[in-house]
Formats: C-alpha cells, structure tokens, sequence
C-alpha cells in the first residue's frame, strides 16, 4: 500500500466517518437525558435527506400519484429536511417513548425498533424503492490531499460535522437548554428540584437528537445514494460508534465515528468490500467483550437501581 | 379447580381437531401453504418467547437460526446427498450447537447490547448468504431441495407438509409447556424478574440462559429445514433483520411470556400480511410491502405501550377494567 493509497483510505473514511459521528451525537443526547437506546435513530437521517432532495427537486411521490416541483435553492431545503425530521422526533416522543417511559428496557428497544420499520414503511410508501441523489453543494473539481482527492462535498460534510460539534459544545456548555439537558442526564432527581422539566428535557433531547442525524443524512447524500431502507444500518453504525466512545460522552462518540469510517474503509480496501458491513459488528464485538469489565459493571448497576436494591 | 381443568384440555382437543379438520375444508392449496407458514412461524414464535418472554433476553436476530436451519438441511440434502429425513435431523443439531456457541459470547451482554450484538449477528449472516454465493447461491437463492421423504413415503404435496408441520409444531408446543412448568421454566422467571436475586439464590443464570437459546435455536433450526423441503428454494431475504423484527411482532401479539399465545401471534401476522397484501394491493399499485412494515411497526408500538402482556391478555385485560371503571361510575 503505498502512502498515497493510505491517505485516499484516511480521508473517505473520515468523509463517510463524520455521517457516523452526527449519528452517534444523536444517540449519546438521546441516552444521556433518557437512558433510551433509540433504535429509529438512522430513520431520521433518512427522512431529513427525502424531505430536503424532494423540495430541491423535482420528485415523484406516492408511485406517480403526485409530482413535486418546488426547486427550493438548497440550503433552504436542507434545513426543512432538518426540521421535518426533527418534526417526527417530537411525534415519536411523544406517541411512542413517553407513554412507555415506565416499561421495562426490553418493551422500550421493541418500541423503537417498532417505530423504525413503521418509519422506513411510510418513506417507502412515499418514495419507493429508486435511490434519490443531490448534487454537490457547491460544484468543481475535486481537491488534491497529500496526493488523494477529496470531493468538494467531502469538504463540505467534515466542514459541517466539525461546526456542528463545537455548535454543540457552546450550546451544552453555555446555554440555558443546554446546561439543563446536562443536568438532567447527570442527576435527573436533582435536576427536577431544580424546577427543571426533565420530561420537556427528553423531547428536547429527541428534537436535537433528530435534527443532527438528519444533518448526517443530507450531507452525505451527494456522496452516496439515499434510500429507503438505509435508516436501520446507519442507526447501527453509529450505535457502534457510540460504544466506542464510551457511551455517554458526546466527543468520544465524535471520535468513535470517525474511527468507525476509517476502519471500515481500510477494511473494505484492503479486504473485502462485500463484507463491508460485517466489519462493524467485528469492531462491536471486539469493543464490548474487551472493555467487558466496565460495560457490564454499568449494566448491572443499572439493574440494581430498576429493583431497586 | 377440576372444572377448569377440563376445560384447557377441551380447548387442547378443540385445536388439534380444528388443525386436522382444516385441509379437507380449504382445498385450495395456496391457502393450505399459508396456514402451513402459520405452523413454522408459531414453532419460531414459541423459541422467541421463551428467549424473550420468559427470561427476559432481547432477540433481534432469530431469523439467523431459521436460516440455519433452512441452508444446513439444503446444502446436506443437495449437495452432500444425505438422505432428506437425515439432513433435516443433523440441520437441526447443528443449528441448536450453533445457537449455543453463539450464546457463549452473546449472553455476556445485557440489555440494549444484546439487542444490537443479535442485531449484529443476523446483519452478517445475511452478508455471508449473500456474498458465498459458490455454497449459498448468492442473492438468487438455493434451488432443487429435495422434498422430506422417509422411506417410501414422500411429502411431496402441501397438505401432506401442512399435517407433518402442524405435528411438529405440537410436540414443540408441548415440549416448551413442559419446560415452562419445570424447574427451568421457573429459573428462567426467576432471571426476568431480577437476574442478581436469581444469582443469589444459586441460578446459575448463563447456564439457564444458554440452554433455552440452544432450544429456540433448535426450534428454528427445525422450522427453516421443514421450510425448505416445503417449498424447495429459499434466498436471504427470507431470513433477514426485517424477519427477526417480523417475529418479534408475533411474539409481542401473542403475549411474551404466553406459550399457546405464539399460535395467536403466528396467526394474525400471517393473516393480517396476506390481508394488507391483498387489499392494498388493490388500493395502490405496488403499494402492499409497505402498508405491511408499517402495519407490523405501528402495531409493535401499540402493543409494548399499551398491551405489553399481549393482544388477547392485554386485551381482556383492558375491558376487564374499563367496565369495572364503569360499573364504579354508574
């Protein structure tokens, strides 16, 4: 492999890793303030990539029964994209997580895996199977990095992914919403002493959560090909990417996404693309019963509180 | 107490006979094979329940082990030329040592991990269906399975497979009541309900674990072999993540933690996908494997928020105390 090979490696990989990275940012916010693992996290990427390309484009919806031609200059699209899915965040909240948020842990994961085929039902009842692209935000030629080329819409995704991660920052650090969501996943009893509403808290948590996989799926949909049934895989990648960075912590999961990207272009460079997918779950594996010890210290501190000893 | 008693076993009869009596009613072989699905998905059902419902370990990967089981008895039936009875007895052997291989790793995790860690093993099985395509066949599929045959006789039509099914999944319905009333049965409760007072009280919580996924596995195993010899040819899609979620469906109808619930479970899934296919079909053009995931996905969530013991229990249930709640008001 020459250095040249292994830049190109790097950087796709970090490309494909910041999609990652936003996705497992929205699954750390949601945990942190809820203690849900929402399995329909990788749906609103989906859907937010579907809203915006359908408002940018002319689209074909319901099998031809309707055609949409608004041609809304893209950036406008994009955030529509975000607020759609962060439209269904709330929905899914409140219809489906917080009437079971007493449940056990076992019906509130079947709920969101309920909630996630329901979701990649209706885009498919809307768009159908065709993969859906967008062009590239802005257009040129490609850009040369230590002799591999970057795509101006790779620029563009790590650009976006690393305002978005220091927009987060200052909003959790500095901000009201923003210090209360970090209470409430910290103490939620004290917190709601405090007078803070921790319930308000988890919707706040599924709408911010929603809006950042939603920026993931946008992005990366000039590099790749949406389609309907992308949502589960993209939930599990970055749930992968989440448990790399250790779970509750936002920049690790950051980190984790991109390493996710790199090792799974490396593998399906210099292994076997077809297996692309498979080398996820052997770095899930290896993550969870190497770091063993500590994950399952938490699970079964997290059993005892449940009963209550 | 006796009374009731008979009753259950009334109920018992009254659904064999029912089971027995159906072929020669229907005559039309299409709807022979559906409700011959409703016999292999309520045996897929049950090992879900007992993995799911009664000790309380997430399974989104079940569709793996019927899989298995289907491509082990295709692969030693076809290619390896065993005779068919054998490969299906051997299908069904492996499949229940791979589930308990499997488990060794799988059950050190708990919880949301274990969700994705099944999740995980069924994305890569259907990975390798589809990439191996010189021992699988690849996308397209795994044709020419012979039919089940012991001796002389073979099940080469529906209803014959329709009876044999409907046999199997009896015995592992009686199989599973057993081991629900047992020793194990009340371990595995025991795990549910708290895995660290189980632990105290000297369950030895991996073991109980392992054994009743081994057994789930072997259920599937058993369905996915008889799946294949009814029908010959199978490809990846049947066994995919969208299956698994398919079955926890049925599973979560029929009530979790319900044995008989998973005939309920297995029924009305089957029924209601064939309903939507046909109405929607007509509705829509093209539109009926999306009115089913979204059906499957909205009544998933419907259930574990508001029926979480099951259609029929949750369901009685819910009457019961609203017209308690009425009789209180008026």
């Amino acid at each position: 492999m020459t250095l040249q090979q292994l830049a190109q490696y790097l950087l796709s990989g970090i490309t494909q890793g910041s999609i990652y990275a936003l996705i497992a940012l929205g699954f750390v916010t949601i945990y942190n303030v809820t203690g849900i693992i929402n399995f329909s996290q990788g749906e609103f990427a989906v859907i937010g990539a579907f809203v915006a390309i359908t408002l940018a484009q002319e689209t074909s919806l319901f099998n031809g029964l309707a055609v949409v031609t608004l041609a809304w200059p893209l950036p406008l699209a994009a955030l529509a994209g975000v607020v759609a899915a962060v439209l269904v965040g709330v929905l899914l909240y409140r219809l489906g997580i917080q009437p079971a948020r007493h449940a056990s842990p076992l019906s509130q994961i079947v709920v969101t895996i309920g909630a996630s085929i329901a979701l990649r039902g209706m885009v498919l009842l809307a768009w159908g199977t065709d993969p859906y692209r967008f062009p590239a935000f802005t257009q040129g030629k490609p850009l040369k990095l230590l002799g591999a080329v970057v795509t101006r819409q790779g620029v563009w995704v790590i650009g976006l992914t690393v305002v978005t991660v220091v927009g987060l920052f200052l909003f959790f650090q500095y901000t009201l919403i923003g210090k209360a969501l970090r209470a409430s996943s910290a103490n939620p009893g004290a917190a709601r002493l405090m007078g803070i509403n921790t319930r308000r808290m988890g919707l706040v948590a599924f709408a911010l959560s929603a809006g950042l996989s939603a920026l993931g799926g946008i992005v990366i949909t000039p590099l790749a090909f949406m389609t309907y049934d992308r949502g589960l895989m993209l939930a599990l990648k970055g749930f992968v990417a989440m448990i790399m960075g250790g779970l509750t912590n936002p920049f690790g999961a950051v980190i984790g996404g991109l390493l996710l990207g790199v090792v799974e272009s490396l593998a399906a460079g210099l292994i076997s693309s077809g297996y692309k997918d498979a080398f996820t779950f052997a770095v899930l594996f290896v993550v969870l019963l190497v770091r063993l010890g500590g994950l399952l210290r938490r699970g079964r501190g997290e059993a005892l509180e449940r009963a209550g000893l | 107490m006796k009374a009731k008693f008979s009753v259950g076993q009334l109920a018992v009869v009254g659904l064999v006979a029912v089971i027995a009596l159906v072929p020669p009613l229907v005559r039309n072989n299409y709807q022979v094979f559906i409700l011959t699905l409703i016999g292999l998905y309520t045996m897929l059902t049950v090992g879900l329940s007992l993995v799911m419902g009664y000790a309380g370990q997430v399974s989104l990967g079940h569709a793996t082990f019927y899989g298995i089981g289907a491509y082990a008895t295709a692969l030693l039936s076809a290619r390896a030329g065993l005779p068919s009875w054998a490969a299906l007895i051997v299908a069904v052997v492996i499949t229940a040592s791979l589930g308990y291989l499997l488990g060794v790793p799988m059950f050190r995790l708990r919880g949301h991990y274990l969700a994705m860690g099944t999740l995980g093993l069924n994305v890569i099985f259907s990975l390798i269906l589809k990439n191996e395509a010189e021992i699988t066949g690849g996308p397209s599929g795994f044709t020419h399975i012979p039919p089940l045959s012991v001796g002389p006789f073979v099940f080469d039509n529906d209803v014959k497979m329709y009876y044999l099914v409907w046999v199997a999944a009896l015995a592992v319905l009686a199989l599973s009541l057993n081991v629900v009333h047992s020793r194990v049965g009340r371990a595995l409760r025991a795990i549910h309900a708290s895995e660290v007072a189980a632990e105290t009280l000297g369950v030895d919580s991996n073991a109980f674990k392992l054994r009743v996924f081994a057994l789930a596995a072997g259920y599937a195993g058993l369905a996915g072999g008889l799946y294949a010899q009814a029908i010959h040819f199978i490809s990846p899609s049947s066994f995919d993540i969208l299956f698994s979620i398919e079955l926890v469906t049925m599973a979560a109808v029929g009530g979790l933690a319900s044995v008989w619930g998973s005939i309920f479970g297995a029924a009305t899934v089957v029924l209601l996908a064939q309903f939507i296919r046909d109405r929607l079909g007509v509705l829509m053009e093209g539109a009926s494997g999306e009115g089913e995931i979204i059906v499957f996905g909205l009544l998933l969530v419907v259930i574990m928020v508001f029926l979480p013991e099951g259609l029929t229990a949750g369901g009685l249930k819910a009457i019961r105390s609203w017209q308690a709640r009425r009789k209180a008001e008026g």
